[in-house]
């Protein structure tokens, strides 16, 4: 019974999402990966790093593809942080938590660039240039407080640099 | 042989890229050899350059420094006294063992840093499997028990669990199949040592694989490592592929008829999946929740096969062990932890990075010998080792010799070997509401000791730190920690309390500060700090006024001013900006 109610919500669902096209590479991966057993995280993974995110679209794909529940591959996640549901922005800022720089002001690190970008932890720029998050610890502890900007590490930093740094982005995006 | 060597840390290849320019420019690329070097143990420096055989070390250079470097030290023979490596007393130091290296025994780091960890033929130039040669020659399963337990070698996850115990366990179960585990899943805020192994030495970890897996009759291995590391994934990637190519991975190792294959596996950022059920749950692909123990995963582990899971710097154990024997492994250390430790000391102390020492160390030792003291000369207060699952230490401890059992008698564990140094300006309630919110963030929801036990202390602490409660708060603290270490399902909940109980043990008078006179002297609460204008210091500059973000500072040009309290959110900006110590934090 349980199970019936769950293939009608998924069906109403499916029945309401754009159908999309993979590309070749990522269908050969799930190909690679499909009779693996422990595959599910593996597929996401790569997902994630064609989208930058898992769409919904393509979490439908998967689960028809895989032929398990789409609830399944929400719940796996919504339980892992790495995974995220919404488009970022074409940077990511990570500004790390960990214990040592958490020690040495991290707070105030995160605190400027919520005020200068004017959005909350988690949250994208209305323009989607950036997207502010927090991490564990990128183990860089020598450096800290450190942030990243994508693959860019930023080190012992002070509330004052932040404004210089995040200008760089900005610059490249407006042409100036 | 050509001896002038030019080293440039790995941290900064633009800093390579350009001497390399400078060089062929120059036309002296032919004269120098340059090369890309670990930056082991010093990574508080943004650069490293070492030049030999003058044995010269500059550091936090910058790109328009190499032309400088390059024009004066190599074409002209003079030192950039500006850019050397210096130690507090401001004198230069030469290349060579700087401080941070006296007092360490470098095993588990012992080719990091030397090898060029993406060459496979670089780490057989140092002993490279030449253990798994050893054991597949003329050595049974059995002998390799023996040599493990006679070195007394413990699990280095942080549970201390004697490794050939593990391994016996698995390799009498019944079943035909089986899997090796390394868990490179290092979760721990302020830890770097599997995620340094794996870059620096791949091929030691995945060598320790095989050998378990001959131990015990795996077939099949997987490595599950955090996603947030994609350099140590290139390199395993590149050295399992390496590793196959030679013979010592795949079919018929070494000619013989063993066959041993290894996979990667990614985390996905949960800190729970360190535990080893929940790991299994994740590879599995599976939401990482932990399960009841026993069954244990040694005999009912990976698809309810026998399975070994050991921690990274435990596997880059094993081929010394194999290669140097037990019994000399087992006279490193103290009389129930053998052999060394891998540290990230990291926090308020001089020298951050990378520690390896040999049990029985003192905590002194490594904070002020190898560590170089506290920065800024400040005062010691507590040291924390084991993350959110460990305690503080206070300075009247810091003479104890590290052991599993020592630091479990203090109220801290081993861990996984993070160690974070604090000094006065830290407050020991704010210390230990960070890690519980980080235990709480990372609580799978399983179980309710854990979901519900977290949380509710995490609100105590949180009035504690906004001056909103009394003293019966400690005995409901008290009464929950105890709830959680009884009755949590895994590891994440039986010793997420620690760092309360630590800092309540050590630290009480702190507690009752914040509790009775609302007071916090470190002043990181912000509740209850209050900021205000010393009437004597302030010349009336409006320094302050112009930084507050919520105008809550009044006063005129040259006129004393004031701090508006209904308004103040003590963001602390007017306390930075002023020049002339006229706001004051009490």
């Amino acid at each position: 019974m349980e199970d019936n109610n769950l293939n009608y919500i998924e069906n109403a669902i499916f029945e309401g999402v754009e159908d999309i096209k993979l590309s070749e590479e990522l269908m050969e991966h799930i190909e690679k990966w499909k009779d693996k057993p422990g595959n599910l995280i593996m597929i996401l993974h790569r997902v994630q790093q064609i989208f930058g995110y898992i769409p919904l679209n393509v979490a439908v794909k998967i689960a028809k593809e895989l032929n398990i529940h789409l609830a399944k591959i929400y719940g796996v996640i919504t339980f892992y942080h790495f995974f995220k549901t919404e488009k970022p922005g074409r940077h990511k800022i990570s500004i790390c938590m960990g214990t040592a720089c958490y020690l040495k002001g991290a707070e105030k690190i995160s605190d400027e660039l919520q005020e200068l970008l004017g959005i909350e932890i988690g949250q994208t720029t209305k323009d989607g240039l950036f997207t502010l998050e927090t991490v564990r610890c990128i183990g860089c502890c020598g450096l800290a407080p450190v942030m990243t900007i994508d693959d860019e590490v930023y080190g012992n930093l002070k509330p004052e640099d932040i404004a210089g740094i995040i200008s760089k982005y900005t610059n490249i995006k407006t042409g100036v | 042989m050509n001896n002038n060597v030019i080293l440039v840390s790995n941290n900064s290849p633009h800093l390579y890229d350009k001497f390399q320019k400078l060089l062929t420019e120059k036309n002296l690329i032919n004269k120098y050899q340059l090369k890309k070097f670990n930056t082991f143990g010093l990574n508080t420096y943004t650069s490293i350059i070492k030049i030999y055989p003058d044995k010269i070390i500059y550091v936090d250079s910058l790109e328009n420094d190499i032309e400088e470097i390059v024009n004066d030290h190599l074409i002209n023979g003079k030192i950039v006294k500006r850019l050397l490596y210096k130690n507090e007393h401001k004198n230069y130091l030469k290349s060579g063992p700087l401080p941070i290296y006296h007092k360490q025994l470098r095993l588990v780091l012992r080719n990091s840093g030397l090898i060029d960890p993406e060459s496979i033929e670089s780490y057989l130039s140092r002993e490279g499997y030449r253990a798994l040669a050893k054991i597949l020659n003329n050595t049974t399963q059995d002998n390799v028990i023996d040599e493990i337990k006679i070195s007394e070698l413990r699990g280095r996850g942080g549970a201390g669990y004697p490794t050939w115990l593990k391994w016996n366990f698995t390799k009498q179960a019944q079943s035909d199949i089986k899997y090796i585990i390394c868990n490179a899943d290092e979760g721990d805020p302020g830890a770097y040592m599997d995620r340094s192994v794996l870059e620096g030495d791949p091929h030691s970890v995945i060598e320790g694989m095989i050998i378990a897996a001959f131990t015990v009759n795996a077939n099949n291995g997987f490595i599950y490592i955090r996603a947030e590391y994609p350099l140590a994934i290139k390199r395993l990637e590149k050295a399992i592929k390496d590793a196959k190519e030679y013979g010592f991975l795949g079919k018929n190792i070494l000619g013989t008829n063993f066959s041993f294959d290894i996979e990667i596996r990614l985390g996905a950022g949960a800190f729970v999946c360190g535990e080893e059920t929940a790991l299994i749950s994740s590879i599995e692909g599976n939401r990482g929740m932990p399960r009841p123990r026993p069954p244990f995963p040694s005999t009912k582990g990976l698809w309810e096969k026998p399975t070994v899971i050991n921690n990274v710097e435990t596997l880059a154990n094993i081929p010394l062990i194999i290669l140097k024997g037990g019994d000399w492994y087992n006279k490193i250390g103290t009389e129930k932890s053998k052999g060394t430790k891998v540290f990230a000391l990291t926090g308020k102390v001089k020298n951050s990075g990378l520690v390896e020492v040999p049990m029985g160390t003192s905590l002194r030792e490594i904070i002020y010998d190898v560590g170089g003291g506290i920065l800024n000369d400040n005062k010691f207060k507590a040291v924390q080792t084991g993350g959110p699952s460990g305690g503080v230490i206070p300075e009247d401890k810091l003479d104890t010799p590290i052991s599993y059992e020592s630091l479990n008698e203090l109220g801290s564990i081993m861990g996984s070997g993070g160690m974070i140094v604090m000094d006065h300006t830290d407050c020991m309630v704010d210390v230990s509401k960070f890690y519980l919110q980080f235990s709480v963030d990372e609580s799978c929801g399983k179980c309710s000791p854990c979901r519900i036990g977290g949380r509710q202390m995490l609100d105590l602490l949180t009035n504690i730190s906004e001056g909103k409660s009394d003293e019966s708060i400690i005995e409901k603290i008290e009464a929950i920690s105890s709830a959680m270490q009884k009755a949590s399902l895994c590891g994440l909940g039986q010793t997420a309390p620690n760092p309360v109980i630590s800092t309540l043990k050590y630290f009480k008078d702190e507690y009752i500060d914040h509790i009775v006179n609302k007071k916090c002297i470190s002043g990181k609460c912000k509740s209850l700090i209050v900021f205000e204008i010393d009437k004597n210091n302030c010349i009336g500059c409006h320094l302050c006024a112009i930084k507050c973000p919520v105008n809550a500072i009044s006063g005129g040009k040259k006129e004393i001013h004031y701090i508006d309290q209904n308004k103040c959110i003590k963001c602390g900006l007017c306390f930075d900006a002023c020049k002339f110590n006229a706001v004051i934090k009490s």
